[in-house]
């Protein structure tokens, strides 16, 4: 097929959609596959958002779905095109985390999350680009070079999942997957105009999903609807045996629970998200879709959590402290770069470490072995993780009179490439709203609330542990209100 | 050593648990595969693996626990230790720190006195081994093996209790025979299933201050344990006595030299960063799971000795040597119950000639050429007096290296014990009569004569007269 994606029209459609035209047999898994393979190949340098396009593997899946509908055995996800983020480990393909350290890194197995959404039929298209080890908000930090927004190419697509967002958002893919530490799947949403879940810790199977920061990581995805973020979720979610932490809650029909209407939903309004730091039209297009859940009869309710400000520093401890010990397998021993004519062993390390990673990854490195030495440790690893009770406990209060927690996902919109870089602590600023919910293990969701000078902002909705199904209704039902999410920019229409 | 001199000595021993996969893969735990084969990705430590707790170990940690009177852990935390080696895949060993799954425990041994000594646990913990590097074999490189990686290993540690390099030796053989009992651990210290390091320290006797202690590893038998420490305790006697100072360090036992030597100072000692992991959850153990572990505990060692003396009437130091492994009790046991014999005269025999064979060829019971129904046979040819103790070792000595049970080999080689006293009459007449020289000394006072006179008379019926009996007539006969 030759004709090209814009011909076709498919990559406009979402992925429900896509599972409707497949299911009737409008176009097949293979027509499907290509015109979106072509507008990879069209717009991929453009944006930068892959680090690894797998065509042939696609095309070869692509058949075998079609092989399977045939017979009638086809799920709703069956031929359907996702992409992973390049922190998930992926059989025979390149698994670099965005690093160099990883540039060679080929995965003998699937983790968890590519093994299921897989078995349900889909079809991977690539690997996207990311901060290394997802230790970013701009996707700068990537030893790929970074990735463009589709709105405005000179922007950052925010970060880590940047790549993910950005194919999302240019409609080269209808779907693609994210991990979320500190705001990685939420952040880019917003700053893309994109709908990001991050699901409760535990939630979904971290195995297979390379480490950053083991409390606060978890998996989820990007995509241009609640509803298809639901198909996806529904899938991926579960107990795991070889994720001591996967928690063992059964999984709800998230699709079904979409219809759930907004009426008598009690929506929490955090004071402290209004607070100098957010930028006015942000604020202005989050009232406004606030505005909208209340006509549509949510009920707003002021909530308070006293203690969210000390969420950026304490997450700045223990997501270093985590890191500094989980990036430690990365010595050129057993994989990944190994510096060349090593002079003896400590040589072999500190070249192999000193190249392998880049300046955003050994701050974290450093300041995660700083606050767990022996004299620092109960002044900052062990204080952090009592902070992070309390934020916890904050939230545990709040959801006694609400049900979900809405606010800002980004204090701006996608700010310039190179803006921040160098200053660390403006680009952590960025996570602001995020972090608290991964320091309490809640779940997340931004959706498209606005466009500001052309830029897309994000309305974040947070829920109680295992409130997936109640966020993604909310998001639903404000989706259904607004056309926000169906927004594309102007150049990949 | 100057008796002015007070040695504190504190074991940590590390029992490697014989779990079939490993603490936190599902890799075999094997002895001596092939290097690497039995390593599986998580082992290896690859990027996006994560550990998944063998619950088995928890069972085992348990039962060690429950046998040393030790309190068990409602809830304990698997942390990490880091530090770079190439033998530590991951960068980090999972270990327990501050909350260890057992805690204050205790076990009892003879101190040099013959006293029974507590011995106080601080504590026992669950922690992976680390691989080992290969140096040989490789040009210019260092190999390494990671199949030992992730292995289970229970490390336990004394209160500084012990007062002689003798006390530690026993101290370790003690708890060598609890996890051995426990079925926790195989304790072979060959393959490094059972190894120890040792906290050493001397003070001025009544001072209450410890001194400074130095570390010793790589002790891995129960003479190179007490050869090092006593090396030790020189060492550091002789260096304060010369006006010196014993410098906090870790020290490597050189068994070959038989000396310590410096590894690595405190201040160069890692700082291990410990904290909790966050990729497994804390265990959590409630009563009914530690009573359902409680009704699985053996016999142990303190109690079957005591048994065996109550039930057998045995010595205590036999009984002691006896209840050192449960499989050599079990023995003593079945012997035991299977002959007419005394049992202190099983005992005899399996402490004595059978453990001597044993030894020699460096064999297990379980492994005896000599099966313990076999031993009763022989035991009861002694007890009916159809065999004397003499003839008895000849006829066990044929068992082991040639097989058969007593009767049979009694039987085939004519061993029967002549008893008939009209047989043993007439060659003592015999032999009176073939040494009328000695007869007229033996009679003229020179009693010692006698066993002379005995000698003949087994030399002729090779060993087979009842020696009782030979004895009594000889008497008779040469009034």
């Amino acid at each position: 097929m030759s004709g090209g994606a814009a011909d076709s029209g498919l990559h406009e459609r979402t992925l429900a959609d896509l599972a409707e035209g497949l299911a009737t047999g409008e176009f097949s898994s293979c027509e499907l596959t290509e015109a979106l393979l072509a507008r990879i190949d069209r717009h991929g340098t453009t944006l930068n958002a892959f680090i690894t396009v797998t065509a042939g593997q696609a095309l070869e899946q692509a058949a075998q779905a079609d092989k399977v509908r045939a017979s009638g055995d086809a799920g709703r996800l069956t031929g359907l095109p996702i992409v992973h983020k390049d922190i998930f480990c992926t059989e025979g393909v390149l698994t670099s985390c965005g690093s160099r350290i990883l540039d060679n890194f080929v995965s003998p197995y699937d983790a968890t999350v590519v093994e299921r959404l897989s078995a349900a039929g889909m079809i991977m298209l690539g690997k996207t680009n990311m901060d290394e080890f997802a230790m970013g908000s701009s996707t700068e930090s990537s030893y790929f070079g970074p990735v463009n927004n589709p709105w405005n190419t000179q922007r950052s697509p925010g970060g880590s999942s940047g790549g993910s967002a950005a194919a999302v958002a240019a409609r080269l893919v209808p779907a693609a997957t994210g991990t979320d530490t500190g705001g990685s799947i939420r952040q880019p949403a917003a700053l893309t105009g994109t709908t990001g879940i991050k699901p409760t810790y535990g939630r979904v199977s971290r195995y297979g999903m390379v480490a950053f920061a083991s409390s606060l990581d978890q998996a989820g995805v990007i995509t241009r609807s609640a509803e298809d973020a639901a198909m996806l979720l529904g899938v991926m979610a579960g107990c795991d045996s070889r994720d001591s932490t996967s928690a063992d809650h059964p999984v709800p029909d998230y699709v079904a629970a979409l219809a759930k209407p907004l009426k008598e939903l009690r929506v929490g309004i955090v004071r402290q998200h209004f607070d100098e730091g957010l930028d006015e039209k942000c604020a202005d297009a989050v009232r406004t879709a606030l505005r909208t859940l209340e006509e549509a009869g949510a009920k707003l309710v002021e909530v308070d959590l006293p203690n969210i400000d000390l969420s950026v520093p304490t997450y700045y401890v223990v997501a270093p402290a985590e890191c500094s010990s989980n990036l430690s397998r990365f010595d050129g021993v057993r994989f990944g770069h190994r510096a060349g004519d090593p002079q003896d062993l400590l040589d072999l390390y500190c070249r192999s470490r000193g190249e392998g990673f880049g300046a955003e990854v050994k701050r974290r490195i450093m300041t995660g072995t700083y606050v767990l030495s022996a004299g620092y440790y109960d002044a900052y690893y062990l204080k952090a993780q009592k902070v992070r009770q309390l934020i916890s406990q904050d939230f545990k209060d709040a959801f006694e009179s609400v049900d979900v927690i809405a606010g800002p996902t980004a204090p701006t919109t996608a700010f310039a490439i190179g803006e921040k870089t160098d200053d660390p602590i403006t680009m952590y600023l960025n996570d602001i709203y995020t972090i608290g919910a991964n320091l309490a293990g809640l779940p997340g969701i931004s959706v498209p609330c606005g466009l500001i000078d052309g830029m897309p902002a994000g309305l974040q909705l947070v829920g109680p542990h295992f409130g997936e199904g109640t966020i993604l209704a909310c998001a639903h039902q404000y989706q259904q209100l607004t056309d926000w999410h169906t927004r594309c920019p102007e150049d990949f229409a | 050593m100057s008796s002015r001199w007070e040695v504190v000595i504190g074991l940590e021993i590390h029992a490697q648990l014989s779990t079939k996969s490993k603490i936190f893969s599902g890799a075999s735990t094997a002895y001596g595969a092939d290097p690497n084969t039995q390593a599986c990705l998580v082992d290896l430590g690859y990027p996006g693996m994560l550990p998944v707790l063998n619950a088995e170990v928890l069972r085992m940690a348990v039962k060690f626990g429950l046998a040393v009177n030790a309190k068990i852990a409602p809830r304990s935390v698997f942390a990490r230790k880091n530090y770079f080696y190439p033998d530590l895949p991951k960068g980090y060993q999972i270990s327990q720190y501050e909350l260890p799954i057992v805690e204050h425990g205790e076990l009892f041994i003879r101190d040099d006195e013959g006293n029974e000594k507590r011995i106080g646990l601080t504590r026992a913990h669950l922690e992976e081994d680390a691989g080992k590097s290969v140096h040989a074999s490789f040009d210019d490189a260092t190999g390494i093996d990671l199949n030992r990686a992730g292995t289970p290993l229970l490390e336990i540690v004394s209160e500084p209790d012990l007062r002689s390099a003798r006390e530690a030796v026993a101290y370790m053989r003690k708890m060598h025979s609890i996890v051995r009992y426990l079925g926790i651990s195989d304790g072979n210290m060959q393959e490094g299933s059972f190894r120890c390091d040792a906290n050493v320290s001397v003070r001025p006797r009544g001072q209450e201050a410890l001194g400074t202690r130095t570390e010793l590893k790589n002790l891995n038998s129960f003479r190179f344990v007490e050869k090092a420490i006593n090396f030790e305790i020189e060492r550091q006697v002789e260096l304060i006595e010369d006006g010196g100072e014993v410098v906090q360090e870790t020290r490597l036992y050189d068994s070959d030299k038989d000396e310590t030597r410096a590894m690595r100072s405190k201040e160069e000692a890692n700082d291990y960063r410990y904290f909790p992991d966050p990729d497994l959850l804390p265990v959590e153990l409630d009563d009914e799971f530690v009573a359902a572990v409680q009704k699985t505990l053996p016999e142990l060692p303190d109690a079957k000795q005591q048994r065996l003396v109550e039930q057998y009437g045995l010595k205590v130091t036999d009984a002691e040597i006896l209840t050192v492994s449960r499989t050599l009790a079990d023995y003593f046991e079945a012997v035991t119950e299977k002959t007419s014999a005394k049992p202190q005269a099983a005992a005899n025999w399996v402490i004595g000639a059978l453990s001597a064979l044993l030894n020699k060829e460096n064999r297990d019971i379980n492994d005896s050429r000599i099966e313990a129904v076999a031993l009763a046979g022989l035991l009861d040819r002694i007890a009916d007096n159809t065999i004397s103790g003499k003839i008895a070792k000849e006829v066990f000595d044929a068992m082991w290296f040639g097989g058969g049970s007593a009767d049979e080999i009694i039987e085939a080689q004519g061993l029967k014990q002549i008893t008939d006293t009209g047989t043993i009459q007439s060659i003592v007449d015999a032999v009176i009569e073939a040494n009328p020289g000695q007869v007229a000394e033996y009679r003229a006072g020179k009693d010692k004569l006698l066993g002379f006179f005995v000698g003949q008379v087994m030399q002729q019926t090779r060993g087979k007269a009842n020696p009782g009996q030979v004895n009594q007539i000889l008497k008779d006969k040469l009034r």
